[in-house]
């Protein structure tokens, strides 16, 4: 049931500098564009009651290039993901990631950084990132932190961030080779994933990555080993079910989540075997 | 031009299109409070002990100690509380209610409910009350199927359904000089009377409905809306203040009714030149923990069990049984569905199991004029099972594709329903639904109870009357439904509105035609004065029906459809991907096409979520999935094209020839769909068809 | 704090934490805008902030200071895609229509029927099956009508 509102203290932050201040001097939930935190108050599902409002914060906004990698502002928006030229061009996977999120009125307010700090196992971008190895940057009064993805979470809706901490952004090396995503929703648009997969079929050998499939996003070095040293699809398909264990909640089967996510595996080697042009 | 037959411009105006148009939640009346509702959160158990766990100063509190007369909700059966007193028998029944200026406090009270818990039963199958039992028999089923070439049986199950009307239940109810008005989002607002009474007694006899714009019903607000009207009249009388109480979706989801979950067996003989010699037919309908609208639902429900065949020995037999879950209800189609589902589900293997094809299958055995249903009904000219298939099947090249998509992920299945219009059996005759016609110093005004929930009552009941009048389309005003100006037309429900509440309107046309004698209505009101013309229905003097032993002429009239869905299936994903759903319907004859056509689409729409997308999951007799977030219904993206074909077989005892429409459209998609998969080599038997379960049969 | 309603500048007393939806109905006493799920889910609440189209009830009012919010009243009331709404019956219930005719003022100048749905997927509809919202959007903007026919024949 909804939080009533005078529990509720939501401040707002001019400058990065003024909002890691904030952050310093007392605990306060960030908020972005609110898609997650505003529904978690609509529910009654979180028991924060102090935010901090940074989605004034414009220094965090936009897609830069730094040297090889693309430096994403940790509130660029889906929408801004999918328009930019540069994610289209180097990340299709993101891009497609992005127009998969929502309708337009979340892809408007959604932003990658909150996509990481939300933490669920369902974050749209999460595979995408994963398989892409980002590196989060967070930064406090004290400093800055550059954490590669695959550290970041410890649990379910856990991660290595501290509450004196916000996502400033999300650095992306150069990736080569071919990029895959699929999302496997409730339905054909506005959905929860059931199963998300991206992948990535560089001269390194693959990079796979699932999300729903357990309690925090996943890549899955067993399967990539197995195809990398020359295994077939169906042994590294074995592999790949000793490697996640997929439950049943309300969206969905562990049963269908573990047969979708080989069928996935199987989709996606067959997709990337012809190089490309 | 004739009004009827044309898609004039609505008596809706342009309010929701602006947002003027007012709902439940935008009204607002001086010195208003705020009500919420505190709920069981056992399945069953004992209320041990109720602790108010904040300062309760400045709040209405009731509990069944405040209840004026009769703590029940008075609709088919009197079972149902306002506010369990000692016992809950169901998650989310209302106990306490409370109320509170400030919505804010009223969100943070807390009341803390000790029960003594007791062990639940979920399973319908081992549920050993029964609500209603229902037996239908014709001929010897045992010796048709003793004398069958082959049997065929299978057993086919439906989940709940939930309506998503877009704007959760609200009624505010306001004290006013002498009684109680209570605004609201309500399908009927007689029913709401009728429970308010029983409620209330002599103490408060003067109580008004009037309904405010509502936002979508479905069924769904055809009985439950009493239920909150009752609380919300309780704390207003305690308060002696308007109170308001709105849903939000989680509550609404969670308490208020749900389409009923069904388990229907199927025992078909059938000689190997494809007649249809025998059917033994048990339907299951899980009701939840009260009555409700259970035992009407089940008789609708078995009455299409047979589909739309001919079978010379066929038995129904159906109970609707007692779980506690939260009351199943009213939903569009009210039965029909899930028994047609099973049906036609079954027929496409039965068909199969003789090696022959459906499309031939159905043409030999579907019902004709002439042709006697499971109930004893012969049918009359106005059925059209074979005009309506045989459109389908050439519309879509269905014999064509049948072929062509083999051994591809695309595949094509069909359906062929019926849906009988109106009350069942006497039901009509009993409820003595009137109508009413008022001269105004412009014209006229329809004054009926019936309620405009975006189907479009006002526009086409003003489409009837301009025409039966001779006069202007703009000249008839559509008066908004207070039970205490508006005639009882009976409520706004089994595709009755049109046929039956049109009809009446109608013949009120044709006598106030009379009565004017050849004035203008102006002219008429400028000399004479005010003139009103009430008329109550009478059904067709042919029907006969015989509730003990369920026999006779269930419906004066019955819609006919044939949908065909072609889709792709996922083979990575086991996602199934609508491309086209044509849907060939046949409900006598349009009133106005623009609003028939959108009957059709969006009851196609709702017939494609209840088939693929909509699975309610049920955790501890309680809806798990609460949010729309996890109960999904299509959105853009999950419909395909929808063809919609309107054909026409005028019904004598309608208006114009019209037929009830609402609900037939609900039915077919759900079987066309399922039959598809068959198509593509999937034996599902279970709806929802999700990507899980059609997995684990591709599995299989 | 202040924010553009419609065109005009509003001063509102709400907590910034207070949700728009909650602003624009209960403190501006603008009622089109309704809320069918408050999880950002059916799109009824849907306004445009600054141009583009966002649920409002999962907005703090404070993200709003100083922006542009434009509501259905912004339209006028004789806006031709609200005729078209009602005339084409892309409005039946109309509880989700002003969001959707919100959510459809940022579709392009010529847009293609997957355009189209792909625009209005965050907005949920429960009468229409969506066909008469496509017709009352394709017209509006002068595109060609798909399967104008639903034909009738007669027996």
């Amino acid at each position: 049931m909804r939080i009533g509102l005078t529990e509720l203290n939501l401040r707002s932050a001019a400058t990065l500098d003024e909002a890691l201040e904030i952050l310093r001097d007392e605990p306060r939930r960030p908020v972005a564009g609110a898609t997650d935190v505003y529904v978690a108050l609509n529910f009654g599902t979180t028991t924060d009651r102090k935010f901090l409002d940074i989605w004034a914060l414009d220094e965090l906004r936009g897609i830069s290039a730094s040297g090889d990698s693309i430096v994403i502002g940790a509130l660029t928006t889906y929408t801004d993901l999918l328009r930019s030229r540069e994610i289209q061009q180097r990340l299709p996977m993101l891009a497609a990631a992005s127009q998969l999120v929502g309708g337009a009125q979340i892809q408007n307010r959604g932003t990658i950084g909150g996509n990481v700090a939300n933490a669920s196992p369902a974050g749209d971008s999460l595979p995408v990132l994963f398989v892409a190895e980002a590196v989060i940057v967070a930064r406090s009064v004290e400093g800055e932190r550059r954490i590669p993805i695959r550290e970041f979470y410890t649990g379910y809706r856990k991660s290595v961030l501290r509450q004196d901490e916000l996502i400033v952004s999300v650095e992306i090396p150069p990736v080569t080779g071919r990029q895959a995503f699929r999302k496997v929703g409730t339905r054909a648009a506005q959905a929860i994933s059931k199963v998300a997969f991206a992948g990535v079929r560089g001269p390194e050998g693959p990079r796979l990555s699932y999300g729903s499939v357990g309690p925090t996003v996943v890549r899955v070095p067993m399967t990539e080993q197995a195809l990398a040293s020359g295994a077939g699809i169906d042994e590294a398909a074995k592999v790949l079910a000793t490697e996640i264990k997929p439950i049943d909640d309300v969206r969905s089967t562990g049963e269908y989540r573990m047969r979708v996510a080989a069928n996935l595996l199987r989709w996606f080697w067959k997709e990337t075997a012809q190089p490309q042009h | 031009m004739p009004a009827v037959g044309n898609s004039v411009a609505r008596k809706d105006g342009i309010g929701k299109a602006t947002g003027a148009a007012l709902y439940a939640d935008d009204l607002s009346f001086p010195g208003m409070i705020h009500g919420r509702t505190i709920r069981s959160t056992v399945p069953k158990g004992i209320i041990k002990s109720i602790k108010f766990d904040f300062d309760t100063t400045g709040f209405t509190i009731v509990d069944f100690r405040d209840v004026p007369a009769k703590n029940a909700v008075d609709l088919m059966s009197q079972d149902q509380p306002f506010l369990a007193e000692k016992e809950v028998k169901h998650m989310a029944e209302p106990i306490v209610l409370l109320a509170h200026p400030d919505k804010e406090k009223l969100l943070a009270a807390k009341v803390v409910i000790e029960y003594e818990e007791q062990e639940p039963l979920f399973d319908p199958e081992r549920s050993t009350e029964s609500f209603k039992t229902i037996n239908i028999v014709k001929g010897d089923v045992e010796s048709g199927l003793a004398g069958a070439d082959i049997i065929v049986e299978g057993t086919y199950r439906t989940g709940h359904q939930e309506h998503v009307y877009i704007e959760p239940n609200g009624v505010i109810a306001v004290p006013e000089e002498g009684g109680i008005a209570i605004h609201g989002s309500v399908q009927c607002p007689f029913y709401v009377i009728k429970a308010l009474r029983c409620l209330l007694g002599s103490a408060h006899p003067n109580v008004r409905v009037i309904q405010t714009e509502t936002g979508g019903g479905f069924g769904g607000k055809e009985e439950y809306p009493s239920m909150i009207a009752g609380h919300a009249v309780m704390l207003a009388i305690k308060s002696g203040r308007p109170v308001k109480i709105i849903y939000d979706r989680t509550e609404d989801m969670i308490a208020t009714t749900k389409r009923h979950p069904s388990i229907v067996k199927h025992r078909t003989g059938v000689m190997r030149d494809g007649r249809i010699v025998g059917m033994d037919i048990d339907v299951i309908m899980d009701g939840g923990a009260y009555v409700t609208l259970s035992p009407t639902v089940l008789s609708r429900g078995c009455i299409h069990a047979a589909g739309p065949y001919r079978c010379d020995n066929t038995r129904i037999r159906g109970r609707a049984v007692f779980t506690n879950t939260p009351p199943n209800g009213a939903f569009r189609g009210f039965g029909a569905p899930q028994t047609l589902f099973a049906v036609e589900a079954h027929v496409d293997r039965v068909a199969e199991a003789i090696g022959m094809d459906p499309v031939e299958f159905r043409r030999m055995n579907a019902l004709r004029p002439g042709d006697v249903t499971a109930t004893g009904q012969t049918l009359k000219e106005d059925s059209s099972a074979i005009m309506v298939l045989d459109e389908a099947v050439r519309r879509t090249d269905f014999m064509r594709k049948r072929k062509e998509f083999k051994g591809t992920n695309r595949a094509i299945g069909l359906s062929l329903f019926f849906h009988g219009a109106g009350f069942t059996g006497a039901g009509e005759l009993n409820l003595k639904s009137r109508a009413r016609i008022d001269l105004t110093p412009t014209g006229v005004r329809i004054a009926v109870g019936s309620t405009e929930i975006g189907q479009g009552t006002r526009t086409m009941h003003a489409q009837i009357v301009t025409d039966a009048l001779g006069i202007p389309y703009e000249t008839v005003e559509v008066m908004q439904p207070d039970t205490s100006r508006v005639a009882d037309s009976g409520p706004t429900v089994a595709s009755r509105t049109c046929m039956v509440v049109g009809k009446i309107l109608e013949e009120c046309a044709y006598e106030m035609k009379e009565k004017l004698a050849g004035l203008s209505p102006a002219d008429y009101y400028r000399k004479n004065g005010e003139m009103s013309v009430e008329r109550m229905y009478t059904p067709p003097d042919w029907i006969k029906w015989d509730d003990a032993a369920y026999r006779g002429d269930a419906y004066a009239t019955f819609g006919w459809g044939c949908d065909v869905a072609e889709l792709t299936i996922d083979p990575d994903t086991y996602e199934v991907r609508i491309d086209k759903l044509t849907a060939v319907q046949e409900f006598g004859r349009p009133i106005h096409p623009a609003l028939a056509r959108g009957q059709i689409e969006g009851g196609t729409a709702q017939g494609l979520g209840y088939a693929l997308l909509e699975n309610v999951v049920m955790k501890n007799g309680a809806m798990a999935n609460a949010q729309l977030t996890n109960y999904v219904i299509p959105t853009t993206l999950d419909i395909g094209e929808i063809d919609v074909v309107m054909l026409e077989n005028p019904y004598p005892g309608g208006p114009f020839g019209a037929k009830g429409l609402g609900e037939l459209p609900m039915d077919g998609p759900a079987p066309a769909v399922v039959n598809a998969l068959r198509h593509f080599g999937l034996d599902v038997r279970e709806i929802p068809a999700t990507p899980e379960r059609i997995s684990t049969s591709a599995a299989a | 704090m202040n924010f553009k309603l419609n065109g005009a500048t509003v001063n509102v007393a709400a907590n910034p934490a207070a949700r728009l939806l909650d602003v624009i109905r209960e403190e501006c006493h603008l009622t089109g805008t309704k809320e069918g799920c408050g999880e950002g889910e059916c799109g009824a609440c849907t306004v445009l902030v600054d141009g583009a189209p966002v649920c409002s009830c999962i907005i703090p009012v404070g993200q709003v200071a100083g922006a542009e919010v434009t509501t259905i009243e912004g339209l006028g009331g004789d806006h031709p895609l609200q005729k078209l709404f009602m005339n084409e019956v892309g409005a039946q219930c109309g509880i989700c229509t002003p969001g959707m005719i919100m959510a459809a003022m940022t579709l392009s100048d010529k847009p293609t029927l997957d355009e189209i749905k792909v625009t209005l997927a965050g907005n949920l509809c429960r009468c229409t099956g969506y066909g008469a919202i496509y017709r009352a959007v394709l017209k509006w903007r002068g595109m060609p009508v798909p399967d104008e026919a639903g034909s009738a024949a007669t027996a």
